[in-house]
């Protein structure tokens, strides 16, 4: 088990290499520098471009393109993702680290309530074929697969922030946090996460009960199945105990799969409601053309999800005997 | 659907405002008999405004999903075919760019572009064709070995022409799916990055940057939120289910699941 841990991830590891070089390679060789922001966008004059030559040499963006990978890789391998360009020029590794928890947190809330909510809907729906639940169900999956996150944002927002006035709509915590008492505070934090929650989770919970349907209504079908009820099983350990199991299979590898969505979703969810998280900050490095911060996302992000994807294929092998095997046959 | 595609093309007739002309007089406007879907903060009328964006967010995924398909088709079409080093290659980079988070990758590539339309359908189109090249690829496995294709390598036929002519063809259906569920796809992250601001520029409408611009007017117009997104959703759901209808109609085995729904709501 630990051998194929870490066969894992070691051949995790030219991925994400890989990752940085082609977003390296697509980045530098986009048209558009961020010396043309900070120096002035029409300017011509001499200064100008001698202030403008000065900021390449800063900056090492007048050394051929594989030099500047390699040193980037190099100081990349010591953690050391360089400063940021924008005029505060803090570590990017400090600026990433002090967003991560907050993209951190709500990813993994909003996955939480997918898998919890996701997978008892699929299992009814695919008992119950065709039934009421089933039809109200399925008009929820095609209405959540299409509804584009951040109109969703809106909407509840324009309801429960504008006419009922109910929830916050911004940020994560009140002008008014530090003059709270230590409960107040924790509802107001709680109280600011419910609508970015609920926007980021939606499509998810359906495209989630979708394939827990799916994946159900195939098991049930199975000769296993029929042997157990054969057997005299009630139904309920028929359904939750032997059918259940071998549903679930499929579904981990489609979380894992599902991931770079989910975060790339935060996004949205981050920049409408102004929490101040990865989403966001990428946002904000990509209107400053900010390179090491772009690229320091990148790489996080990238990492972050070979880790969960790593994290999906463990769990599979853990409940899956079948792989198990193979992995030992080092098919692998 | 096709109510939705007459209605973009025929845009320029029948607005019944020029979609970039500000009227002072008329900023925010309620929904009226002028201006049935209301104004915005520029005193454009939206439903003209909208009539346009749908020509933009129709043209993104239709091209885009172009692009995607063509480089899924090449890529899948050699990996598949040729299999060994090729098929190698091809399949850990269909595996690099399934790991990147797409929007990501989109967001960095868009900060260094001039965004415009064209520029959005590339880049969609550039990140999207892994699915293709993976269906592709799987139907080229098996369809390679079958006698047919193994009879015009016998007789010498070039490998471009047996895979354009012979497989291809056979290995269309679930591509077809792919690409029908790929449009509204494509235009949901349209619509998207044009709510970031880093897709198609203002003052060119698409829905995307309608509902950005009905962000800043949240408190006094709704309908300026509103109507956009009420558009995106019809797009998209009308699409996915065509997509589900084809592919019920070529997969009988899964046919019962959702059709009845297809059929009921169309």
């Amino acid at each position: 088990m630990l051998g194929y841990a870490l066969r894992r991830l070691v051949l995790a590891l030219p991925l994400l290499i890989g990752i940085t070089f082609v977003s390296f390679l697509v980045i530098h060789l986009a048209p558009g520098e961020p010396t043309e922001l900070q120096g002035g966008e029409v300017t011509s004059t001499q200064s100008d471009r001698e202030l403008r030559e000065r900021l390449r040499e800063i900056y090492g963006l007048d050394k051929p393109l594989h030099v500047q990978y390699w040193s980037w890789l190099t100081r990349l391998a010591r953690l050391d993702f360089g400063r940021s360009f924008s005029p505060d020029a803090r570590p990017v590794l400090q600026k990433i680290g002090e967003r991560l928890p907050v993209t951190l947190l709500l990813n993994i809330v909003e996955l939480a309530i997918i898998v919890v909510l996701a997978i008892p809907i699929g299992v009814f729906s695919a008992t119950r074929q065709y039934s009421k639940f089933d039809k109200v169900t399925t008009v929820f999956v095609f209405v959540g697969f299409a509804t584009p996150d951040f109109w969703l944002a809106l909407m509840l927002m324009i309801l429960f922030g504008v006419q009922l006035g109910w929830l916050p709509i911004s940020q994560l915590r009140s002008p008014m946090w530090e003059y709270m008492s230590f409960w107040q505070q924790h509802w107001d934090f709680l109280t600011h996460l419910v609508l970015p929650v609920v926007v980021a989770t939606f499509g998810g919970l359906a495209g989630f009960s979708r394939y827990m349907r799916q994946s159900m209504l195939e098991v049930i079908r199975q000769d296993y199945i029929q042997s157990a009820r054969a057997k005299g099983l009630a139904e309920g350990v028929v359904i939750g105990k032997h059918a259940l199991r071998n549903a679930l299979l499929p579904i981990v590898t489609v979380l894992g799969l599902s991931l770079p969505g989910l975060i790339g979703g935060s996004v949205i969810v981050e920049s409408i409601f102004a929490i101040p998280g990865m989403g966001q900050l990428m946002v904000q490095a990509v209107f400053e053309r900010d390179y090491p911060v772009i690229m320091g996302n990148l790489v996080i992000v990238a990492a972050l999800t070979l880790v969960a994807n790593l994290i999906a294929d463990l769990t599979y092998s853990l409940i899956d005997p079948r792989i198990r095997v193979a992995a030992r046959r080092g098919r692998r | 659907m096709i109510c939705l595609a007459t209605l973009a093309i025929l845009a320029p007739w029948i607005a019944p405002w020029d979609p970039n002309r500000p009227d002072i007089k008329k900023i925010l406007d309620q929904p009226s008999k002028a201006h049935p879907l209301g104004t915005d903060q520029l005193g454009r009328d939206v439903l003209s405004r909208m009539l346009y964006g749908a020509r933009v967010s129709l043209a993104v995924g239709f091209v885009s999903v172009g692009i995607a398909t063509l480089i899924g088709i090449a890529l899948g079409a050699a990996a598949g075919y040729h299999g060994g080093t090729i098929d190698a290659l091809v399949m850990r980079l269909v595996d690099l760019m399934l790991v990147f988070p797409r929007f990501f990758l989109l967001l960095a590539v868009l900060a260094f572009l001039r965004p415009s339309i064209w520029t959005i359908m590339v880049v969609i189109g550039l990140t999207g064709w892994m699915s293709v090249a993976r269906l592709v690829r799987a139907e080229f496995l098996t369809l390679r070995e079958r006698e047919f294709v193994l009879w015009s390598q016998s007789i010498g036929a070039s490998a471009f022409r047996i895979i354009w002519r012979h497989i291809l063809p056979n290995a269309m259906a679930p591509v077809l799916v792919a690409m029908t569920l790929g449009i509204p796809a494509a235009i949901l992250t349209e619509s998207g990055l044009s709510f970031l601001g880093l897709g198609v520029q203002p003052p060119r409408a698409s829905w995307g940057n309608i509902l950005n611009e009905g962000k800043d007017a949240i408190e006094i117009g709704w309908w300026l939120s509103a109507y956009p997104g009420v558009a995106i959703l019809v797009t998209v759901l009308s699409y996915n289910l065509l997509g589900e209808g084809i592919r019920d109609a070529l997969d009988p085995r899964l046919r019962q699941s959702v059709g009845r729904i297809v059929s009921r709501s169309r």
